[in-house]
């Protein structure tokens, strides 16, 4: 069932299937390591509602809702 | 030591050696650990990012400690001087002999794409396995015997910050052969065969143009590739700047080949990294000996702090605290030694003015010189402090936590929430506030930034409100507080408001990204951080420094020249002298300076824009103090104290207040009623009256268009909205 990684709560995981959006976004993404097949996990969300915190290969990293929703995830 | 360093680079047996890494790899522990803590720090021409060269310790090896950077795409100026480097491409710097890569345990397969594409690169590479203590800590061990193995160069396991492994990597350093890296000749990993045929011909082409060293040619026909037909500005831009340095029918060619991977692969860039993370993951899953990521997910104490430093109460109650404690120290931890660097401003100034008889000599020596030195270095307290806690709040991590709790309130002004610290900073002074943009990535946010940052009230203007405030409210104290409020107010909400409109207009771009690392807290080393804020300041000192000096022998030279002759005194100051007792020297010294500085160059200006600041409610002598002031605010109390003849003056001085609160016009209105000073602070609060500030957005921005926009729109709009302030209040009443 795809979902959106911005939608996922806190300590649920994913495994990302695409990275849409704007091409200079998208490849810094994927180059950060959010490529297809990589498992994600939701952290938390910040104080303000706003960025994230996700955790993928190893390490901790934050971007806000609107940069999640541009990837697709499904479940794990 | 560093200019021994200087000596050996410029002779030419000497080896020089890069180093690279990921952001927060611990890459400038090691580089500081290797050179000792003796190397010197500089920028690279034209931009803004600094350049650390120092000497291995006890070898003639050279270190250059590269910016830190997650891949060779050219994003930002940083990643661009990194990539540049290792290319051999950046002029007035070699192409290094060997690089140094250090990556971080903990982080492997993020850190191994920036190593597979240097070692791609074909340069010799030695790769220190950083930070092993804290993959222990979370149940992660990295074989580095396997890894240099896979990556077919020397790995050393290092922890720098406690000097293990540091002789092991110094040995391999100096053994590194600095012959052609044997072990990379091809890729270990593939692309699609269209991708992978395209990219021959590249190579072929490359080759032809003698642009790329051969061992280089296979990572940079890709690297070219990747950046021809990136999404991102700046990369495209590197790529083009490649293709016009070959001749044209090459590079003809060259855009043939990128036009035929992107015809049959969907997004070539996409492609690219997937592939090479792909092999990352396979060489990481050989490497990497436990693999216990149910533990790693409990046992971090990073998320232990992480937990309170980013809790929705606790997190954001910590977080006013600590800013509140740099705000505080920025404000009152560095007013001892401020007033330290005057007490002994004066006392030098005391010297000279007995050692040297009175005349243009003295007075430059005083009035300029050492004014103008002083004007420098009492900011340097404020500068050391303010670095003093970003190189903390960096080396620690919490940097970047700040950002993380911030952005969303940045982000409604279409800042980024690495603005928010700079634009904290810049409360005590817009100059190491402007410095401290250099954390965000986006140009476009940086400039924003960059540009509403002096609207924020600094340390200089205070004198003005509190010498002002004095004068129009008296002992009001309550009014007092309040006016004084609203002039810090009404700074920060038109610098939020100038951020919308710039992001709208001028700065407009698509929607700025925030990806940014949250890396494991570290204690921070003191020495690294006091070095690292040493460095910075004295940048400050150099780069600014120089010009704020040469405005302060500027601004004394106007207010010095033309001069008369005591003789020629008009009547008016004459029968003031004559009142005074025969024994009251200073007040008659007083009297004649004040006077001299009326018709001097400045005070004549004074009188040739009165007609412009009258609709302001302001007289000549004001306008002499506004003059002084758009080279630098400060100047404005001591101007003041000249012109009305009390001689020295600080803001403290009740003398000039109360000279202020009663001068008149010449039909006896008073000059500085309550709404003439309420504007006049408002112009204080907008106007860019701070060529220092003007100089570091000069040097940041590398051209006089930013500055000159700066200095425009700011003094527009502090004209407008004082004439509205004194127009419609004096109205009111």
């Amino acid at each position: 069932m795809p979902r959106l990684l911005a939608n996922l709560s806190p300590g649920e995981n994913g495994r990302i299937t695409h990275v849409a959006g704007e091409a200079d976004v998208r490849h810094q993404l994927l180059e950060m390591g959010l490529t297809s097949g990589t498992l994600v996990r939701m952290v938390r969300v910040a104080p303000l509602g706003d960025p994230l915190e996700l955790h993928v290969r190893g390490y901790r990293l934050s971007v806000r809702k609107s940069e999640a929703a541009m990837v697709t995830i499904e479940g794990d | 030591m560093a200019e021994s360093a200087e000596a050996t680079m410029l002779s030419a047996g000497v080896k020089r050696i890069a180093i690279a890494g990921n952001p927060n790899s611990g890459k400038t522990t090691v580089f500081n650990k290797l050179t000792g803590l003796r190397h010197k720090v500089g920028n690279y021409p034209g931009v803004t990012v600094e350049k650390r060269e120092g000497r291995l310790d006890g070898t003639d090896i050279v270190l250059l400690d590269l910016p830190g950077t997650y891949s060779l795409s050219a994003r930002s100026p940083d990643q661009e001087i990194a990539r540049d480097v290792l290319f051999g491409r950046l002029k007035g710097t070699d192409l290094p002999d060997a690089v140094l890569l250090v990556i971080d345990a903990n982080n492997l397969e993020r850190n191994l794409y920036l190593a597979s594409q240097v070692l791609e690169l074909g340069t010799p590479v030695v790769i220190a396995c950083n930070m092993m203590d804290v993959a222990e800590a979370r149940h992660t061990t990295v074989d580095c015997e396997a890894l240099s193995n896979e990556l077919g160069v020397p790995v050393v396991p290092t922890i720098a910050s406690k000097e293990r492994g540091l002789t092991q990597l110094r040995q391999a350093l100096s053994n590194t052969s600095f012959t052609s890296n044997m072990h990379r000749q091809s890729r270990p990993w593939r692309l699609p065969n269209a991708f992978e045929k395209a990219l021959s011909n590249a190579t072929t082409i490359l080759a032809r143009s003698g642009r790329i060293r051969e061992q280089a040619m296979h990572g940079a026909a890709l690297l070219w590739m990747t950046d021809y037909l990136s999404g991102d500005k700046r990369s495209r831009e590197a790529a083009e700047r490649l293709l016009s340095a070959i001749p044209s029918e090459d590079a003809e060619k060259l855009r043939a080949t990128g036009r035929q991977v992107a015809e049959q692969i969907p997004d070539p860039v996409e492609t690219a990294i997937e592939a090479r993370y792909d092999w990352i993951s396979q060489v990481a899953h050989r490497v990497l000996a436990q693999h216990d990521s149910e533990k790693r997910r409990t046992g971090s104490t990073t998320d232990k702090i992480d937990r309170i430093l980013t809790h929705r109460v606790f997190g954001l109650a910590i977080f006013a605290v600590i800013m509140f404690l740099l705000f505080l120290s920025i404000f009152s931890w560095a007013e001892p030694l401020m007033d330290l660097i005057e007490t002994g401003q004066l006392a030098l100034a005391g010297w000279v003015e007995a050692l040297i008889p009175k005349g243009p000599l003295q007075s430059l020596m005083t009035d300029g010189v050492i004014t103008g030195v002083g004007a420098v270095v009492v900011f340097f307290p404020q500068i050391c402090i303010l670095f003093l806690f970003l190189s903390i709040l960096e080396a620690s991590g919490y940097m970047a936590r700040a950002a993380f709790l911030m952005d969303r309130l940045m982000s409604r002004v279409g800042l980024h929430g690495k603005s928010f610290i700079p634009l904290l900073s810049s409360y005590a002074c817009a100059i190491p506030g402007i410095m401290a943009t250099r954390t965000i990535e986006n140009a476009r946010d940086r400039l924003t930034t960059i540009m509403v940052a002096p609207f924020m009230s600094c340390s200089a203007r205070l004198p003005v409100y509190i010498i002002v405030i004095g004068a129009v409210f008296g002992d009001r104290t309550w009014l007092k507080a309040g006016v004084m409020f609203g002039m810090y107010a009404l700074g920060t909400i038109t610098a939020l408001v100038m951020a919308l409109l710039f992001k709208k207009t001028l700065l407009a771009g698509p929607r700025p990204t925030f990806i940014m690392e949250l890396p494991p807290y570290h204690m921070p080393q003191p020495k690294t951080v006091l070095r690292e804020m040493w460095d910075r300041s004295k940048l400050f000192l150099t780069g600014a420094g120089t010009t704020i000096f040469a405005v302060c022998v500027l601004i004394w030279a106007l207010s010095y020249f033309p001069r008369m002759d005591e003789t020629e005194l008009s009547s008016e100051v004459k029968a003031q002298i004559a009142q005074l007792d025969a024994g009251d020297t200073d007040s008659r010294e007083n009297i004649i300076s004040g006077a001299q500085l009326r018709q001097s160059a400045l005070g004549r200006l004074g009188h040739f824009i009165e007609p412009a600041i009258e609709p302001l409610g302001y007289d000549w002598r004001l306008g002499i103090g506004i003059l002084s002031s758009f080279l630098a605010r400060e100047v404005f109390v001591g101007a003041m104290g000249i012109t009305f003849s009390v001689g020295e003056a600080d803001e403290t001085s009740e003398a000039l207040r109360d000279k202020l609160a009663g001068a008149t016009w010449p039909d006896g209105r008073p000059v500085l009623t309550p709404w003439v000073g309420m504007g006049l602070m408002v112009f204080y609060v907008l106007a860019c009256q701070c060529v220092s500030t003007l100089a570091v957005v000069r040097r940041e921005t590398g051209s006089w268009r930013w500055p000159a926009l700066m200095f425009t729109y700011m003094t527009v709009l502090a004209y407008l909205a004082s004439l509205a302030v004194y127009q419609i209040g004096s109205r009111l009443g």
